[in-house]
């Protein structure tokens, strides 16, 4: 017998059907409240999966506990409903150990951010090939509306009647900080926008990590609203574009640019000169960080790519220590018993 | 042999069946290496031997403090023995420290060899003694022999372009070459270790070969020994043998199930004392195709090695106690999600962080019941170190057959103790049965069970048709799917069960040594096995009717069990813990176990089994255990 890394190995025929969204569909019925977010991202997901030319059998969803972490059971591919906070460490064991499959993390600010932070920061620190989602509603929906480590400081919830005490974590700032070589942020109201925040995420060779604002419309509506509502979006977001400058407004008509650390909003800049210009491909990471402080109603809110950087992966890493101790002589039991001193009795 | 000791005519001979030696002196004093020196000697030499390292916790508590002392214990024979010794013959302590937390272990009258350059007032403060035990007569009792071991290993070394620390650091080798004569053993072993060991430091090379001929040689030429001592090769089974310890035997017992199930072995773990050595020995062995992670946690360790078992791997993750309660909710999703993960537990002494370095059987309960709901694992305990080998191929045979976790319940002190093993053909070794799902019908469901195992199919991502969601969440037995409907759990919670219970099936009946029915079976599990064969072997010898069986299957329990306990009028269960498995047996077949408990982080004295053993049949009053000072456990 032999090691079997792919035990389909053969099956996979290079003339692949052609799939669509609907083949990415199961027949469980979604049971996430109407008007929920998670529908969207849900969507966008189911339509951009085709476009990754990934056969299904080879792709993995896999969550944790919460309102997003339900996701696997409405993508048709393989997943796996894990525990709380847990999924990025069943998703480092399954990609290290199968490099060649595409794996999905699903989480959220509760799951990924709070009881899971640890995973989240070292899935990221290590550049494990798996591509992080984490929908971002500032609350925890699944229990009921406790505040989440994104909610809002003061913010009043059934857990926090007086208002929170707390300052809340920036899931950006935290991937930028854990060395993440792929880092974004949508916007489920934005679906175009989102759909190909997933397929470049989804496309990065490394870990990417996406924040994706989700509005839960029971217990925190309206979360997001100031900004990502259609009528306001051009003029309170700002769309992040890899070597262009910083402009936002219905005319595009506002830049951004630099006093010293600190960015200003430059009105009806006429010119680009002394705009900032985004430079996702940036191994530094000071640019991205300036852009992550940026914030309603101070300053628009960028979303898009904050960085998107190559290195070498872990998983790939692994794979390739192995390989090479393979191809210098692959292990003998029989040696393997026999190492250090042995003596015969006759 | 070309190093064979040409004896004076002064020394006489004498010939022994059996010799425990302890070596214990500074953490810094290199006393886990020159056991482990002369344990190669010995077992190269065909002695039957058990090894008992004892170190503190502290990597370097200050030098010459009691809490400072480490010691290595072993014992040779040549007859087959089954435990490290209860208490030294001749004890080798290389500072006050060491003599004070150590003596009291010693045999009365055993010979004891000490540094007496190191008795001087620091040490002797640092270690609490008043007076100079050299001098004020209270060794009265022992044959002393005190010898300048750090004056003359200096003499040895001079001239050498060495620091006077690394000279210094040179001194075990001195007192292990000055032991290796005393028992009539050759320098050849040590030599060709320190050879390879050293081979880039020619100078640390040069200082130790000095030191240990010096010692050698004073062995040789003083007169302080009227008498060398001869310990003969051991009868054992033909075969070519190795040394090995339980965490060695560990490690390669999971080498082994990958190599047999021809599945990739991917091992995830966060360093833990004592499992570390596991990661240690299977970090190295990537020409198997192994993959090894250090996790961030316990609980991304067994994260990890579930999601490699959910890809079709080998998902082994290990720890000791305090990680095993990290792993717990982990590893109930194991359980939930029927996925053949192993988890090894290195137990350790104490609730918490307790005794790390210490040993004890008191994670038993903790494997069988620590976790939420009626939640069933299998549970597998080698007994000896090299047992650990056979075990760890069992723990994956259970697996995969049965989709299943499987703890595996090894001890620190099988993991860090030794013994000679006779290395196995590898067609003498277990087949380990699998086999991925196979495309069905219509939706796959992947909790549609196989009749006669219960076990459920393994579908693992990239298998075409396959595509199905599993998780923590209860699913319905029928289609796979989530369920709340109250039918479908109490049936599935019982096919869980019924699943680890089947595994009796395939494991082996009890074996009983010693009668097969009678007054009393002393039972046990895990590392106490030598101890308790060895007390039964002699309460035989003594004509008591006491048999002994040793359960190296926790759950299930073999099938024989019941009718192997209903057999003798009396039941004992010695066990290092307030009495688990006594709990379980009890609860199990409604007898009247008697428990024998002991919990000091220390293992079983053959001693103290034969003293519960008279006790329990009426021969003496009620058996107290004492408790004696040994090192590291000074430091509290």
């Amino acid at each position: 017998m032999t090691a079997p890394t792919t035990p389909n190995d053969g099956l996979i025929s290079p003339d692949l059907p052609v799939l669509t969204r609907k083949d990415f569909v199961t027949d469980q019925e979604v049971r996430w409240c109407p008007g929920c977010g998670d529908y969207s991202i849900l969507a966008q997901m189911q339509k951009m999966l085709p476009d990754l030319g990934v056969p299904r059998e080879q792709i993995v969803f896999i969550s944790g506990i919460g309102c997003s972490s339900r996701f696997p059971y409405y993508v048709n591919t393989y997943g796996f409903h894990s525990i709380h906070g847990r999924a990025p460490t069943i998703a480092t064991g399954l990609k290290t150990a199968r490099p060649e499959l595409k794996v999905f993390v699903i989480t959220g600010d509760g799951d990924g951010l709070s009881i899971g932070g640890n995973h989240l920061l070292h899935a990221m620190r290590r550049n494990i090939d798996l591509t992080i989602v984490l929908f971002n509603n500032r609350i925890y929906g699944l229990t009921k509306g406790q505040y989440s480590p994104t909610s809002e400081f003061g913010k009043i919830t059934k857990s926090s009647p007086y208002g929170t005490t707390e300052r809340p974590l920036n899931p950006i700032r935290i991937a930028l900080a854990a060395g993440a070589t792929f880092v974004a942020r949508s916007v489920d109201r934005d679906t175009k926008h989102l759909e190909e925040m997933l397929y470049l995420a989804a496309k990065h060779r490394g870990v990417s990590f996406v924040e994706v604002y989700q509005n839960c419309n029971i217990f925190n509506d309206g979360a997001f609203a100031a900004f990502a509502e259609k009528e306001v979006r051009a003029d309170r977001m700002i769309y992040l574009e890899h070597g262009k400058p910083l402009r936002f407004g219905k005319e595009n008509q506002h830049g951004i640019r630099l006093n010293g650390f600190t960015p200003e909003i430059v009105e009806n800049a006429a010119t680009d000169d002394g705009l900032l210009v985004h430079d996702a491909h940036a191994e530094n990471i000071t640019l991205a960080n300036i852009l992550v402080g940026m914030d309603y109603p101070d300053f628009p809110v960028p979303i898009g790519v904050f960085r998107d950087v190559d290195a070498p992966t872990f998983d790939q890493l692994v794979q390739q220590q192995v390989e090479e101790a393979m191809a210098r002589g692959k292990g003998s039991l029989e040696a393997a018993l026999r190492t250090g001193e042995t003596w015969v009795v006759e | 042999m070309t190093t064979e000791a040409q004896l004076k005519p002064e020394h006489q001979i004498e010939e022994l069946e059996r010799v425990t030696i302890r070596f214990a002196g500074d953490s810094g004093d290199g006393m886990q290496l020159t056991g482990t020196q002369f344990t190669r000697t010995a077992a190269v030499f065909g002695n039957d031997l058990a090894t008992l390292p004892d170190f503190p916790a502290e990597i370097r508590a200050p030098a010459g403090s009691l809490p400072g002392v480490s010691g290595f214990q072993i014992s040779f024979a040549s007859t087959e023995i089954y435990t490290p010794g209860d208490r030294p013959d001749v004890l080798v302590a290389m500072n006050p420290a060491a003599l004070k937390t150590n003596l009291g272990d010693l045999k009365p009258g055993g010979l004891l060899i000490v540094d007496k350059d190191e008795f001087e007032p620091t040490n002797l403060k640092k270690a609490a003694y008043e007076t100079n035990p050299l001098e004020d007569g209270s060794l009265n009792g022992y044959q002393v022999v005190p010898i300048s071991i750090t004056r003359q290993n200096e003499l040895a070394l001079e001239g050498l372009p060495l620091s006077a620390k690394d000279k210094f650091r040179c001194r075990n080798f001195y007192a292990l070459g000055l032991v290796l004569w005393l028992y009539g053993r050759t320098l050849d072993t040590t030599i060709k270790w320190a050879t390879e060991q050293f081979k880039r430091r020619p100078d640390i090379l040069e200082a130790n070969l000095r030191a240990l001929r010096a010692g050698y040689n004073f062995g040789e030429t003083t007169e302080l020994f009227r008498v060398q001592y001869r310990v003969p090769p051991a009868k054992v089974p033909p075969g070519v043998y190795r040394h090995i310890s339980g965490n060695e035997a560990t490690a390669l017992g999971f080498v082994a199930a990958s190599v047999l199930s021809g599945l990739p072995l991917f091992y995830a773990s966060y360093p833990i004392t004592p499992a570390s050595d596991i990661l240690h020995e299977l970090s190295k062995l990537k020409n198997f195709g192994i993959k090894t992670f250090q996790a961030e946690d316990e609980i991304a360790a067994i994260g990890a090695a579930i999601g490699a078992a959910y890809g079709g791997h080998l998902g082994l993750t290990g720890t000791s106690g305090p990680g095993l309660a990290l792993k717990s909710e982990a590893l109930n999703l194991a359980v939930m999600t029927e996925l053949p993960i192993v988890v090894i537990d290195v137990q350790r002494a104490g609730p918490s962080t307790g005794m790390p370095t210490k040993t004890e059987q008191a994670d038993l309960l903790q494997a069988m019941f620590g976790r939420n709901g009626d939640s069933y694992v299998a549970i597998v305990a080698p007994c000896t170190p090299s047992d650990c080998f056979y075990m760890a191929i069992e723990a994956f045979r259970i697996a995969l057959k049965y989709m299943v976790p499987v703890v595996f319940l090894s001890d620190g002190y099988l993991g860090n103790g030794s013994e000679p093993w006779r290395i196995p053909d590898i067609s003498e070794l277990p087949k380990i049965e699998w086999h991925y799902a196979e495309p069905q019908e219509g939706k796959f469901n992947p909790y549609r069970r196989d009749p006669k195992t219960l076990a459920r199919p393994w579908a693992v991502p990239g298998q075409r048709g396959l595509e199905h969601r599993i998780g923590g969440l209860e699913k319905s037995g029928e289609t796979g799917d989530i369920s709340y409907d109250p039918r479908n759990h109490h049936e599935m919670t019982l096919a869980r069960k019924g699943k680890v219970e089947r595994i009796v099936q395939d494991i082996p009946p009890l074996e009983v040594t010693g009668p097969e029915e009678g007054d009393l079976l002393v039972l046990g599990w895990g590392g106490t096995y030598g101890s308790i064969t060895s007390a039964c072997d002699n309460a035989r010898k003594r004509g008591l009717s006491v048999a002994s069986a040793h359960l190296r299957y926790l759950n299930p329990f073999p099938a024989n069990l019941g009718d192997v306990l209903k057999r003798y009028r009396k039941v004992l269960i010695p066990e290092l813990n307030t009495g688990q498995l006594a709990l379980l047996i009890r609860g199990r077949f409604l007898i009247d176990a008697i428990p024998f408990n002991k919990i000091s982080g220390q293992p079983f004295k053959i001693a103290e089994i034969e003293g519960k053993i008279d006790e329990v049949l009426g021969l003496r009053d009620e058996y107290v255990l004492e408790f004696t000072r040994s090192a590291g456990v000074s430091g509290g």
